[in-house]
């Protein structure tokens, strides 16, 4: 490995070529891979995060104990595996929904499998963020439990749930670039094959960048967005 | 009319079972503004939230116009609850939403259409002082205006019953003041019966026409609010009616001791103490004094040591219960038990 005939004149000539033929599909893969399996995470992993604050002893719809245990034991396996193995171990799932396993449509299956569980987590602890007070304050005007839900925990807790779900959106990207690796498109695909395995670093940093620019593109426009949610801060 | 009938509940902790209320018998009459007073502990937000069932009962029941909410389905509950509705210190309302929406809740969560409930809305923010401010965020609101929005709230849905928890304690004296006279207002013009549960005596004594005393779970004391004030019996009422009083009592343990209350203007043109001093010989010494008004009558306390033995006592007391508008009690030693002269 020579980094310094990486960066040659002819070599950053090169990795400008393929950063104006590539980049555009690539930044499009990695964009829309990257929001679907957020949506879809978000779908599977807010009910679930509600179910894991309003069933456990104490809550506001109790559920059977064994459930929530088997509901916790399944969420804690599925966060506790690492990315990677993750992918191969789903091939499976993702032949059944998609019809096969390579792709960048393909890579969306894996991703939501791992991303899931940790949404329902991230809701877990924006609901249980909301000020108990308020919910015996509903509890008190005769609302049901689904109605504390809707009504009172989901929009109290909205500031809270648009930063974990910029924090769930940042972390899937970082996961995009890893199912590159094995057949996804997207930017991480030309970081590692183009760049990495043919020794073009300049391309592997421009991908780099090119990711981390994306990132800090959607945590100020989250972190915004929260802040312009927020009505506890007076204006 | 709410009645509590040998209510208990006993909360089970890691240090064993707790009794937070030990056979509570209340009877709260339509259009009261009954005072529940008891020190932080006593049980009083305990025995507020057994009163709709946001805490079942370990044992007893209450009864609202003879309905056993006890025995009720959470389904009849929550109907009940349209019924009996809450305030509270920390105002609870939703801080996402606007004070229209936050008012219209109750209504929303009965199944009201949205332009029949804003509409009501409006007409009970208009009612507590706060019709610009539909619109606006709790968080722009000050403390009193908050308590007006929940309180505007607890209206929605026609309540017969209105529950304050310490609805005034995280408030100003002068803010205090106008929620008190709101929430007597409301009593007046709507008939709604009120149930204030407080540590601050000044609270009882402005709004209430009965008041129960609390102490560890039990009522100690229960009556019209002029008459416990006047002549309080239990030491925990003593304590709260006349707070300075126990500070002084609890320096010094040792001595005997006189608690005389009495009308305050009467008192004004009579030097009893002297009077004491020439006609007995005895020299009392003043360890505290104080006046409450209640109602429009005015009430003197005072406490006093009484030098010498027993004899000397005996003689300081018959004196003083000779004295007309004055009521006496002894106490030998602050820790012995008391008794009624």
């Amino acid at each position: 490995m020579n980094f310094a005939n990486a960066f040659t004149p002819a070599k950053l000539q090169e990795a400008w070529e393929i950063f104006c033929n590539d980049f555009p599909l690539a930044l499009w893969e990695t964009l829309y891979v990257t929001i679907l399996a957020t949506l879809f995470a978000i779908v599977i992993g807010l009910p679930l995060g509600m179910i894991l604050v309003a069933g456990e002893e104490g809550g506001i719809l109790p559920m059977p104990k064994w459930l929530m245990k088997c509901l916790n034991v399944v969420i804690n396996l599925l966060r506790s595996i690492p990315f990677l193995i993750l992918i191969v171990m789903v091939i499976p799932l993702t032949r059944m929904i998609i019809g096969t396993s390579v792709g960048t449509v393909a890579s969306i299956v894996p991703l939501v499998v791992a991303a899931f569980p940790f949404v329902a987590r991230l809701v877990e602890s924006s609901l249980r963020e909301v000020n108990p007070n308020i919910i015996e304050t509903a509890q008190s005007m005769g609302a049901t439990p689904v109605q504390i839900l809707l009504h009172v925990m989901l929009p109290e807790a909205v500031p809270s749930l648009i930063n974990n779900f910029t924090l769930a959106i940042t972390t899937i990207m970082g996961y995009t670039a890893m199912s590159g690796a094995i057949g996804g498109g997207g930017l991480g695909k030309i970081a590692i094959m183009i760049g990495y395995n043919r020794y073009r670093y300049a391309v592997l940093y421009l991908a780099v960048i090119v990711l981390v620019i994306l990132v800090q593109m959607f945590q100020s426009l989250g972190t915004r967005l929260a802040t312009k949610c927020d009505k506890r801060l007076k204006k | 009319m709410i009645e509590l009938k040998n209510l208990t509940k006993t909360f089970t902790t890691a240090d064993g079972p707790v009794d937070a209320l030990k056979h509570v018998n209340l009877t709260i009459n339509g259009g009261d503004i009954y005072g529940i007073i008891g020190m932080s502990g006593a049980g009083k937000s305990t025995l507020v939230r057994c009163i709709n069932m946001l805490e079942r009962p370990t044992e007893g029941s209450v009864l609202l116009d003879g309905r056993n909410l006890g025995a009720m389905n959470e389904k009849q509950l929550r109907e009940v609850r349209h019924r009996i509705t809450m305030i509270f210190q920390g105002f609870n309302l939703l801080m996402q939403r606007t004070c229209l929406k936050n008012v219209t809740l109750p209504l929303r969560i009965s199944g009201m259409k949205k332009a029949e409930a804003e509409k009501r809305g409006m007409e009970l923010l208009n009612m507590v002082g706060l019709p610009d401010k539909a619109n606006a965020y709790p968080a722009q609101l000050s403390g009193g205006q908050q308590q007006r929005v929940a309180i505007a709230r607890a209206l929605a849905t026609d309540p017969q019953v209105l529950l304050c928890d310490e609805a005034t304690s995280a408030l100003d004296p002068k803010t205090t003041h106008a929620i008190l006279e709101l929430i007597r207002d409301i009593n007046r013009k709507l008939g709604i019966t009120v149930i204030v549960i407080t540590h601050q005596m000044s609270v009882v004594q402005e709004i209430c026409n009965r008041v129960a005393i609390l102490e560890h779970g039990e009522v100690v004391e229960e009556g019209e609010v002029s008459e416990v004030f006047s002549n309080p019996r239990a030491d925990a009422t003593r304590n709260l009616v006349y707070p300075e009083m126990a500070d002084s009592a609890i320096s010094d343990k040792h001595g005997q001791r006189v608690r005389i209350i009495f009308n305050g203007a009467i008192a004004a043109k009579d030097p009893l103490l002297a009077r004491m001093a020439i006609k007995c010989g005895i020299a009392a010494s003043i360890i505290g004094a104080s006046t409450r008004s209640v109602g429009d009558k005015a009430y003197g306390y005072m406490l006093l040591e009484i030098p010498g033995g027993p004899n000397e006592l005996a003689t300081a007391v018959n004196f003083l219960r000779e004295t007309p508008n004055v009521s006496v009690q002894v106490e030998v030693d602050y820790a012995a038990k008391e008794v009624d002269a």
